[in-house]
């Protein structure tokens, strides 16, 4: 048989997607009620008076629940997900506002009605009465604190935390070389095709809710919703259907939606449903990215560094429900492939009167490669040295590995790299993107009037974070397998390639398994898909699990076939004697025999009858076994997995509009083994894709008063394909994990990651202006250039 | 209002307000999920379907604006269970991600090559050039459209 595994396998989601059969949430629930959500047109305010009067007159209205409404746990503010021992002043909201709103689109009050255009109806005609109170906008302000966000947090400061190895500032103090540097990156957003959306079912005869969610993770929305809503977990059921892309914002849970809905079912006994739309999308889920760096140097001649000392502030918006892992993967993946002598990071969280930060694809990894790359850029043009030697004089070398720098990273564990070889990476790099011909080139185009310019920018990406994910794999008496693991899928190609795993670890079709992700009724205990873990923890998890059943397949066979399991071997689902022809039995069969009967429900069923098969003297289950072929298994890892790469691009800037052009972009990846090379290459287009709406295009831009004055697809401004490279040059190095059974590491993110950096390079490169706050669009870029003209 | 659609060649009588989308008509009235809404403001196209033959926004246009023409949905362009050239290109460039996105690429391209059955890697370009993608950053999307041509022809 063909090895599934490193195979380009074209999806098996695909066919029934290409037909118009998703089913993504707001294609279920046909008879549902419909919610919608009165949010704040203030930035902030005090809630003063909420009168539904006016809206009750409205036809088909159901219900309108304020805070008043809410009682026990839900009337509480919800969860902070992950508490850190330097979170001292973590704030969440409640699921309607009770006395304060903190961010323009935060949810006062939710209607019910028997369908969303009259909810909406009747959410227009609630009148709120606010007393509107300063707000508080960007880091500056959040920083100056003249305004607070929350009365009881001081200097709008959620968290102060610091990380340490070596004495960085007595290292830069006694440098031969030093730089400052200020750098900026600016809030962008996830931006799933698909907004947010929950329904809920309540079951009055059993008592038990059923819900779906567009998230990220089933098991968390499920634990958060039976803790608010005073249900046994085993009474919940939380499934994912189709998800309509993530890239982080729907693994935050719960959602106030996805516990007003479900409470909402219950209270009407009757199907809800809430369908997030686009302008909600903008002021009511999350965004990323926004930070402010200074960064001092210092380093030797060669341009290795010898400490490094970054302090940087971070913009978490109205509330904290994420903790502070985007500002901890900053300034812990900030060191990329390098290894300064001596490193000193220390941040501050900051509340703003804007929507929440919480991870976005890369997850303040790009702003962390922005940070040091730049440095690196800085450090090469202060000394006269190509860039790549500078970058070559700090790289960790493969023969380090494990490399531990003393850090603690977001899973709360070692910042460990555990494979890896940079050197090999970055010759790869320059051949892909013509590095050492581009000097030439650059030159040769001047003399044309053009400006070109190269970058090119690393990163290391902590994956595969635990705690664990399990899977479940069983074999039908069919032969078919169906396979199971809790967290979820938006469009990663989970059931390919965990069934690419599922094949070749049994022995089977590819056509004969069946994957089922996100669905609590079918595994219950999972994490979610988030740091590009899915593939490592579920994928890990499901070769474990198959191995067990490959085991005891291999066991009732030999016992059938009278042969030593050790000369079984299985082939296209027939478990075979090696080198016998003709002594074979099908794992379907495997299957019935593995359950031992009273009853035959069918012909091949007999054969495990009670008179047909065992030994009498034995029970028919032995004490160690149990029925079925079945098998169950978690993965577990000691630490992250760290995936590593390099992008390059060349640009060219027009000399009178700034418009950026990209020539060429090229990417060196190395997430260890490859499952499904199409899959992975298809991830890192689309990461590039967003790195490049991130780098040149994407901005949130907030007025003064907290206004989000870009909340539409007219005025935010996502790549099209006109905007993206023409072809991406993508070469893979493999350095296989040693942490996990199949020698992976995640690759979800990498597209994305050193995209600021890389371009901020070549601009820089092109231009010979310093490039130090992204994104840079062409008017950005127009008005830098007259401003340099200015100091000239 | 009742109105009369003809969607993939089936005619459905509906009773809708007038100010129901058409997005939302053949979604919730129909129970046509196969057509995505991503924006409801015109600019994604996900919900991109076919009007007697041309490529519209579904969600900025009224159910009742439409009655009596023709519609094709992402539901209508398979025969049978053979995959059109557009979706089966899809398939073979992975050309979709998550999904969402896809049934209103898949109806423009439809559109696009009958219009220009050879189009060149620009004119693929530019086919799509109005379609908001998220997941795939659009390579092989232009490769779906070629490989499409190629089958279609």
């Amino acid at each position: 048989m063909t090895k599934m595994f490193g195979e380009p396998i074209k999806r098996v989601e695909d066919r029934r997607l290409l037909l118009g059969g998703g089913a993504y949430l707001d294609d279920l629930g046909r008879d549902a009620y419909a919610a919608a959500v009165l949010r704040s047109p203030h930035a902030h305010a005090r809630v003063i008076d909420i009168d539904v009067t006016d809206a009750l007159d409205v036809d088909g209205l159901i219900a309108i629940y304020t805070y008043d409404d809410l009682a026990g746990a839900m009337a509480e503010p919800l969860p902070l997900l992950i508490p850190h021992p330097t979170l001292t002043h973590g704030r969440t909201q409640y699921a309607l506002a009770r006395d304060e709103v903190n961010h323009v689109g935060e949810a006062v009050a939710v209607v019910v009605a028997r369908d969303r255009y009259l909810a909406e109806d009747a959410a227009e005609r609630i009148a709120v009465t606010y007393e509107p109170l300063p707000a508080v906008v960007g880091i500056e302000n959040a920083r100056a604190a003249t305004n607070l966000v929350h009365d009881d947090v001081p200097g709008n400061v959620a968290a102060n935390t610091m990380q340490e190895y070596g004495d960085a500032r007595a290292a830069v103090a006694a440098a031969p070389n030093r730089l400052s540097l200020d750098l900026a990156v600016e809030r962008s957003a996830s931006t799933p095709m698909e907004t947010r959306g929950v329904l809920a079912e309540w079951d009055a005869d059993s008592g038990r809710l059923r819900m779906w969610s567009s998230t990220q993770t089933s098991t968390g929305v499920r634990a958060a919703v039976a803790a608010k809503l005073g249900l046994d977990l085993t009474d919940v059921e939380v499934i994912t259907p189709d998800v309509g892309g993530g890239f982080g914002v729907k693994i935050v849970h719960p959602w106030p939606e996805e516990l007003l809905v479900p409470m909402a079912a219950r209270l009407l006994k009757h199907p809800v449903k809430f369908t997030e739309d686009r302008r909600e999308h903008f002021i009511a889920s999350a965004h990323e990215r926004a930070q402010l760096h200074h960064v001092e140097v210092g380093f030797d001649d060669a341009g290795r560094i010898l400490g490094l000392d970054v302090r940087f502030w971070h913009d978490h918006g109205a509330y904290i429900p994420y903790g502070l892992i985007v500002p901890i993967v900053t300034s812990t993946q900030l060191l990329g492939p390098y290894k300064p002598g001596a490193y000193r990071v220390e941040f501050d969280s900051l509340y703003t009167n804007t929507v929440i930060v919480t991870p976005y694809r890369g997850a303040g990894r790009p702003q962390g490669a922005f940070v040091m790359e730049r440095t690196l850029d800085a450090i090469a043009g202060s000394l006269g040295l190509d860039r790549t030697e500078v970058r070559a004089a700090n790289f960790i070398q493969p023969e380090e590995m494990p490399y531990d720098f003393g850090l603690t990273f977001q899973d709360g564990r070692p910042l460990r790299y555990d494979s890896g070889d940079f050197p090999a990476s970055l010759d790869k790099l320059k051949k892909l993107v013509g590095w050492d011909e581009f000097a030439a080139y650059r030159e040769q185009a001047r003399a044309e009037g053009r400006r070109v310019g190269i970058g090119l920018a690393c990163y290391v990406e902590g994956t595969g974070v635990g705690p664990y994910e399990g899977g479940h794999v069983l074999i039908e008496t069919s032969g078919k397998v169906k396979v199971a693991t809790g967290l979820t899928s938006q469009g990663q190609g989970h059931q390919t390639v965990f069934a690419q795993i599922v094949a070749d670890e049994l022995g089977v079709s590819m056509d004969d398994v069946e994957v089922v992700t996100g669905d609590t009724r079918r595994f219950p205990y999972a994490v979610g898909t988030f740091a590009s873990r899915a593939a490592v923890m579920s994928g890990s998890a499901i070769a474990l699990a198959a191995r067990n059943v490959r085991e005891k397949a291999l066991r009732v066979a030999a016992e059938a076939l009278e042969a030593d399991p050790k000369d079984l071997e299985i082939v296209d689902g027939m478990v075979r004697v090696r080198g016998n022809p003709g002594a074979e039995i099908t794992l379907g069969t495997v299957a019935v025999l593995s359950n031992p009967l009273r009853y035959a429900f069918d012909e091949a069923s007999k054969a495990a009858t009670q008179f047909a098969v065992g030994d009498p003297g034995k029970p028919p289950v032995a004490e160690d076994d149990e029925p079925g072929l079945e098998g169950r298994d978690y993965y577990s890892p000691p630490h992250a997995t760290f995936a590593n790469g390099m992008h390059a691009v060349i640009v060219e800037t027009d000399p009178d509009t700034a418009e950026i052009r990209i020539l060429k972009y090229a990417v060196v990846h190395d997430c260890g083994r490859l499952i499904n090379p199409r899959i992975v290459e298809g991830q890192i287009h689309g990461g590039v894709a967003q790195g490049v709406g991130g780098a040149l295009y994407e901005r949130m831009a907030y007025d003064e008063h907290g206004q989000l004055q870009n909340a539409s697809f007219m005025d935010f401004l996502m790549p099209y394909v006109t905007e993206v490279p023409r072809g991406i040059d993508i070469d893979h190095l493999e350095t296989p994990s040693p942490l996990n059974p199949l020698g992976i590491k995640g690759a979800g993110e990498a597209g994305v990651i050193p995209s600021a950096a890389v371009f901020a390079a070549a601009i820089e490169d092109a231009e010979g202006i310093p490039i130090t706050s992204m994104p840079i669009s062409p008017s950005a870029l127009f008005e830098l250039r007259r401003t340099h003209e200015g100091q000239r | 209002m009742n109105v009369r659609l003809v969607v993939n060649g089936v005619p459905h009588d509906v009773d809708v307000p007038p100010r129901r989308l058409l997005s939302d008509c053949l979604r919730h009235d129909l129970g046509l999920t196969g057509t995505h809404v991503g924006c409801e403001h015109g600019v994604c196209g996900a919900c991109t379907v076919l009007l007697d033959g041309q490529p519209v926004r579904s969600c900025l246009l009224l159910a009742v604006s439409v009655d009596g023409q023709q519609l094709t949905t992402v539901e209508g362009l398979a025969d049978g269970d053979e995959l059109s050239p557009v979706q089966q290109a899809f398939q073979d460039c992975h050309g979709l991600q998550c999904g969402f996105c896809t049934p209103g690429f898949l109806t423009t391209i439809t559109a696009g090559l009958r219009d220009n059955p050879q189009p060149s890697e620009d004119e693929a370009r530019e086919m799509i050039a109005g379609n908001l993608c998220r997941c795939t950053g659009y390579q092989n999307i232009v490769a779906a459209v070629l490989r499409a041509a190629e089958l279609g022809s």
